[in-house]
């Protein structure tokens, strides 16, 4: 693959046309995740920050495998360990791979407002461009997934790349490069949907996992990274994944009517001061009702 | 020579015809919380819309108006509380405010002597100085959310959520009361913008615009004339 993959289709807070828009039909990239698969051995969350160079922070330990409550801006991929305990009493150990999603629709882009803060490439990576950030932080409030963090030091916000420099070399990301159970896979959107139902119905048909199906979730679009669920009617079981994720209900609202509701109040305005004042012009003093050299005052 | 009945001493000169309007402290006040509003509404707007983008970096750049807004803010919140201590007690509503509005209309089509007496301020500005305290209260707290987002834990999000739309929908409507306040003072009525620079206005002025100060002006023993 080339760097012609890296073309931008859709771009935060821009005036005018995005260069990328319509212009190639590349295929959807996608991460696969099989939760069924995972082992929890955190591979891929040290690939991640060996290839991205993310420096090292603190752990936390509170008696379990979770050494870290959520991602953070210089962790970008994180193993949520949930312990489930199902009906007849079994356990369940699910364990997720958490980063950004990627999605089709994403919530982070339509809330910035920095002229290329934040692009989605034709091939649907959603990616941060720190040096365009203003460190405003409308993309975490525009996030429905949690996954935007900010930076205290440099005041900006990071999230993961899905490699794009590696993507655009025609590489893998660094995390599916890493797991060492196959439960991570990556292509374009159209054969990772292929491959998750066949393994979905797998699980349904011959593992007694009659809930068993894949995570991809319309309400944004769809997103760049799916899941194989166990149990795809209780996504919330895996560390709080959302069932209906959509961008929040007053982002979309502040991003559409509102400005345009407050666009059009405010050019009103100013031609309706304008008109105001060729019509009535400036108020009536007592010099304008006096003969001319007569109106000085006492 | 004067003294203000605002605060009880600065005397100021004021020359022979002229009524002092605004006290030094009312004036300092007044450009205090105009020049950060100025910057606030422009930052604020670049952050707005694409369209405006660039207010931001003709400021200085994006990250600087992003990292300057808030305290900015702090200091037009600052006005608002010190707008508040000195001229609350004098927007009250009353009986005449009621029929001023009721009257509107010969106001906008500048027939003052149509129009029931107003006194210090009249309906329009009480609007405007409560619209600025209601709504300068409202950017204020969704403001503080806006500012550390990062802290706000996700179960709260909902702060977030409502932050955004209380900030920009509040922004939008000291907006509306901004433009007209800057029409008025500085367009239609002749002689504001300089009451507000140098203090003093025309007796005229008062007689015209303010009749029910300029009665009240008369009576008093302490008289500014």
């Amino acid at each position: 693959m080339s760097q012609a993959i890296l073309r931008i289709q859709k771009i935060s807070g821009h005036a005018g046309s995005v260069p990328g828009e319509d212009t190639q039909r590349e295929p959807t990239l996608c991460k696969l995740i099989d939760t069924t698969t995972c082992i929890g051995c955190k591979a891929c969350e040290v690939a991640c920050m060996e290839w991205n160079d993310l420096p090292f922070g603190e752990t936390v330990f509170g008696n379990t495998y979770q050494t870290m409550p959520e991602t953070r801006w210089n962790y970008w991929n994180l193993i949520l360990f949930n312990e489930y305990e199902r009906e007849d009493g079994t356990l369940m150990w699910l364990m997720r791979k958490n980063q950004c999603m990627h999605c089709a629709d994403p919530g982070c882009l339509k809330a910035c407002p920095s002229d290329g803060a934040i692009v989605q490439y034709t091939n649907g990576i959603v990616d941060f461009q720190q040096a365009n950030c203003i460190g405003c932080g409308y993309c975490i409030t525009g996030c429905p997934f949690n996954i935007p963090k900010f930076n205290q030091e440099t005041k900006r916000v990071y999230k993961c790349t899905l490699c794009t420099d590696r993507v655009s070399e025609g590489l893998e990301p660094a995390c599916i490069k890493s797991c060492p159970t196959g439960c991570l896979h990556f292509g374009t959107k159209e054969d990772m949907r292929e491959l998750a139902a066949t393994r979905a119905t797998q699980l349904r048909e011959h593992y007694n996992f009659p809930n068993a199906g894949v995570y991809d979730p319309p309400g944004v679009g769809g997103t760049g990274v799916m899941y194989v669920l166990h149990d795809a009617t209780q996504p919330e079981l895996y560390g709080g994944l959302p069932r209906d994720p959509h961008i929040p209900w007053s982002v979309r609202l502040w991003k559409g009517p509102l400005k345009w509701l407050g666009n059009a109040a405010m050019i009103g305005g100013l031609i309706g001061l304008v008109v105001h004042y060729l019509r009535f012009g400036p108020k009536t003093r007592d010099e304008d009702l006096e003969v001319p050299h007569e109106g000085a005052q006492p | 020579m004067t003294t203000s009945a605002a605060t009880g001493h600065v005397p100021q000169h004021v020359p022979p015809g002229h009524i002092l309007r605004y006290t030094f402290r009312e004036r300092l006040v007044h450009w205090l919380a105009a020049l950060s509003y100025i910057y606030l509404l422009l930052t604020g707007l670049a952050f707005w819309s694409p369209w405006l983008f660039w207010l931001a970096v003709f400021l200085g750049g994006a990250p600087v108006s992003r990292m300057l807004h808030p305290w900015i803010g702090l200091i037009f919140f600052a006005g608002i509380v010190q707008m508040f201590a000195l001229w609350a007690s004098q927007m009250g509503v009353t009986p005449v405010d009621r029929e001023w509005f009721g009257a509107i209309g010969h106001y906008i089509r500048n027939e003052d002597e149509d129009m029931p007496p107003a006194g210090r301020y009249n309906a329009g500005q009480k609007l405007l100085f409560w619209g600025f305290m209601f709504f300068g209260v409202l950017l204020l707290l969704s403001g503080v959310v806006l500012w550390f987002p990062e802290y706000i834990p996700w179960n709260l999000r909902v702060l977030r959520y409502i932050a955004v739309l209380v900030h920009a929908s509040s922004a939008m409507a000291t907006i509306g009361l901004f433009l007209i306040h800057v029409y008025m003072g500085v367009f239609a009525e002749r002689g504001a913008i300089d009451s507000v620079i140098h203090g003093d206005v025309t007796e005229e002025f008062v007689r015209r615009y303010h009749p029910g100060w300029y009665k009240e002006l008369g009576n008093s023993s302490t008289s500014r004339k």
